[in-house]
């Protein structure tokens, strides 16, 4: 593997608290050598990227993704999958498991990060809780974590059982994972399609309260309480309500291990952008009240959401194009994040750039363990992305890598341009 | 930083567009697409078409093609836009989910697509799913006459109850205004969780100036109907609403949309029936309108919708003039350019 130099780029890691002007060298899949401007000692024979006015940084961690294989290559495959997420800066994703089969085995979890899936980034499995993710049986989380996968969890079926929760997070304590929750009580939810309010009342939808979300939160929470002693982890999905958003908060400040994300689009787009009934803004947890949407940037904001996760659920077009109730659930969204979380959260809302690359790398390799990532410290994985903070550009869902293009950000205005995504010193995209 | 400013700070994304993309001018998929002024030309028309001699009608849309496209039973919506458009010369084709490849799992998509390259030049929809109409717009470009999307619209019904409420209140008139129903209370009760006929009525009348009560209980009607539109109120009282009403509408309890909803239908009937003895001692002189079907006993004794007050057979007949009006605005408008 060559060598790669990105020399004259403004270096931005925020783990190891660096905000200037270096270069950086990646050699053998590894960071072997950071220096000022032009001081690089080990460069000779190295492939060099001229990063003249943009910004390095640790490459993207999306902790929340939909890979679809196996077993729906026809929606996205991980070769597809992982070649948007490198074309949105990601070089490490966490795959959920609701595939065809559930990844609930370490055959599986195997499988999909063999070589043979031509992936462009990491590709983290998140193994299933139960057995088919039917929230009855627990798994052999140790297996499963010995075959690669860095959490668990039952995503999209919500684990509602108690007892079955409470051994999930005692189990997943004792190995050492941490446990993913898609917070819904689909007990009440049978049905709706959107958020309930009144746009879904006017659009004669069903609606989701967002006391499905909140309900199932506070349960977990105070599962976790009892599991104090195990210090159990329980990170909560696409928090999309401010009442999840205030549970998670307290819970912190009385010293729980609870973490949680946030979707671009929970912190963007409310449940008026559903429009009329655009599949493109259906996804679940639905687009929420203004409220919400606000109580997600303030969580942003305040730090209480410790990482940003897309959600990226790619469907083929014609699943998409059928009446709203009919439609999955899922937008796309490895493209889109860094470009939107410029725009909004540091040009329009002032949060500074290292904050959101944070909460787009270092946070999530923590809060997921995932070793030498989300950080460019000599030694780390040569995981990069260098960009133009500075650049406009208009997102083409045509020009998706994905097979999907299931986004409601067609046509948007996104601020922050990849010029290269770097992964384990490969270089696996190269923008305009 | 100080994050309660920088949240308290306008946010402003990219606004939500008005509509997805350009309707075709004669589509008519939610009351809301039509302009106070649309409302009167449509109103107008009706007239002017009943009116007509029925052989020149017949030349109006004479052997143009127009599918009914219908994934719900239907007595009167059905028949009224099949008479309508015949009235007016026009041959119709009945599509049903019952009897048609949509048995066989052909999308609403494909289905319009069908009929499109079968020569219709226009669809009337009828649809289990809220927003269908939308689709089978998007999809077919054609004109699309929303028949009763889901639990969302049925525009045509409430421009025949417009019509119904204008022949005893205001004599008939067919240019509206903004304050043509002012003075007019109008309680809509029942069912209108799961009405679209409410929710086109209840987004149509305040913008002639009428006043909506919603009445009915919490499971049929939740409070936050009141976010619809301006004009509109709930009232769970049904003998203080009728106090107050010039027009009484009623709902049919839509047992197959209520999802394992448990409903008490006697104490139902105890509160919001509407009965002979209700309507003589509190609304003696209202108008009593239902878009049917009714069932006697329930929501309405059979006295009340036979009797003096009741303007449900009318309002089956001004369906068929409304209709025409529709379906002549569906496919002359085409020629007369994108609207706005």
């Amino acid at each position: 593997m060559t060598a790669i130099a990105i020399r004259n780029g403004h270096l931005i890691d925020p783990a190891a608290g660096v905000d200037a002007a270096k270069d950086i060298l990646l050699k053998d899949g590894r960071v072997a050598e950071i220096a000022g401007p032009g001081k690089l000692k080990m460069a000779n024979g190295a492939e060099v990227l001229d990063a003249t006015g943009l910004t390095i940084a640790p490459g993207l961690i999306d902790i929340h993704v939909h890979l679809r294989e196996p077993g729906q290559g026809y929606k996205e495959t991980i070769a597809s999958g992982t070649a948007a997420a490198a074309a949105g800066g990601f070089t490490s994703v966490a795959a959920m498991p609701n595939t065809t089969p559930v990844n609930d085995s370490p055959e599986i979890t195997r499988w999909m990060q063999a070589p043979e899936r031509g992936a462009s980034a990491r590709v983290f499995p998140i193994a299933a809780a139960t057995r088919g993710s039917r929230g009855e049986a627990v798994n052999d989380f140790a297996a499963l974590k010995s075959a690669g996968a860095v959490a668990v969890t039952d995503d999209g079926r919500p684990i509602l059982k108690d007892s079955v929760m409470r051994e999930v997070l005692s189990a997943a304590a004792r190995t050492g994972l941490c446990v993913i929750q898609h917070a819904e009580d689909t007990r009440i939810t049978q049905g709706a399609s959107m958020n309930l309010g009144p746009v879904s009342f006017k659009l004669g939808l069903r609606g989701m309260p967002a006391e499905a979300e909140s309900q199932i939160v506070e349960r977990d929470i105070r599962l976790v309480t009892e599991l104090r002693d195990a210090r159990a982890h329980l990170h909560v999905a696409h928090t999309s309500t401010a009442a999840a958003v205030a549970a998670v908060r307290q819970a912190r400040r009385n010293g729980l291990r609870i973490t949680c994300e946030v979707a671009p689009h929970h912190f963007l787009l409310t449940e008026e952008h559903v429009g009329f009934y655009n599949t493109h803004a259906k996804m679940n947890p639905p687009l929420r009240s203004a409220a919400d949407r606000d109580a997600m940037i303030e969580g942003i904001l305040d730090g209480v959401v410790d990482a940003i996760a897309t959600d990226h659920a790619p469907h083929a077009a014609h699943e998409k194009e059928v009446e709203f109730e009919q439609a999955p659930n899922g937008i796309t969204g490895l493209e889109t994040a860094l470009g939107l979380s410029i725009q909004w959260l540091h040009k329009e809302w002032k949060m500074p750039l290292g904050r959101i690359l944070s909460l787009l790398s270092a946070q999530p390799a923590a809060l997921l363990g995932l070793k030498n990532r989300g950080t460019l410290t000599i030694g780390s994985y040569a995981d990069v992305v260098v960009f133009d903070p500075r650049a406009e550009w208009t997102y083409r869902a045509t020009d998706s890598k994905s097979k999907a293009k299931n986004t409601p950000f067609n046509g948007w205005t996104m601020r922050g341009k990849i010029r290269w995504t770097i992964s384990e010193g490969r270089l696996v995209y190269t923008g305009a | 930083m100080n994050v309660a400013a920088a949240v308290r700070r306008p946010l402003h994304p990219p606004p939500v567009p008005a509509s997805p993309f350009p309707y075709h001018p004669g589509s008519l998929l939610s009351i809301m697409d039509l302009t106070v002024e649309g409302v009167s030309h449509i109103l107008e028309r009706a007239t002017a078409l009943e009116d007509m001699d029925p052989l020149k009608r017949d030349d109006i849309l004479a052997k143009r093609r127009i599918a009914l496209l219908f994934y719900e039973s239907s007595t009167r919506t059905r028949t009224s836009f099949e008479l309508a458009a015949k009235s007016l010369g026009a041959d119709t084709t009945l599509v049903s989910n019952l009897s048609s490849s949509i048995e066989k799992g052909e999308s609403l998509k494909d289905t319009g697509l069908t009929l499109r390259a079968l020569g219709a030049e226009a669809i009337i929809l009828r649809h289990n799913s809220s927003g269908a109409a939308w689709l089978l717009e998007e999809s077919t470009h054609l004109p699309v006459l929303n028949a009763g999307d889901g639990m969302h619209e049925h525009p045509t019904q409430a421009l025949l109850d417009l019509r119904t409420i204008l022949t005893h209140l205001r004599d008939g008139a067919t240019h509206v205004t903004p304050e043509t129903l002012a003075g007019v209370t109008v309680t809509i009760t029942g069912d209108i969780l799961h009405s679209r006929v409410a929710r086109s009525n209840m987004l149509l009348l305040p913008r002639l100036g009428a006043k909506v009560i919603l009445c009915g209980p919490k499971e049929l009607l939740p409070e936050i109907a009141i976010g619809a539109g301006p004009g509109i109120e709930i009232e769970r009282d049904f003998e203080a609403a009728l106090r107050r009403s010039e027009v009484i509408m009623m709902l049919r309890i839509q047992a197959e949309r209520l999802a394992g909803l448990q409903l008490d239908l006697q104490e139902y009937k105890t509160s919001y029936q509407l009965t002979g003895q209700r309507l003589a001692a509190l609304a003696p002189q209202a108008k009593v309108l239902h878009p049917g079907p009714i069932i006697r006993g329930m929501e309405i004794t059979a006295g009340v919708a036979d009797g003096a007050q009741s303007c449900i057979l009318e309002q089956v007949t001004n369906g068929v003039a409304i209709r025409m009006a529709v379906v002549e605005r569906a496919l002359l408008s085409a020629q007369q350019g994108a609207r706005a």
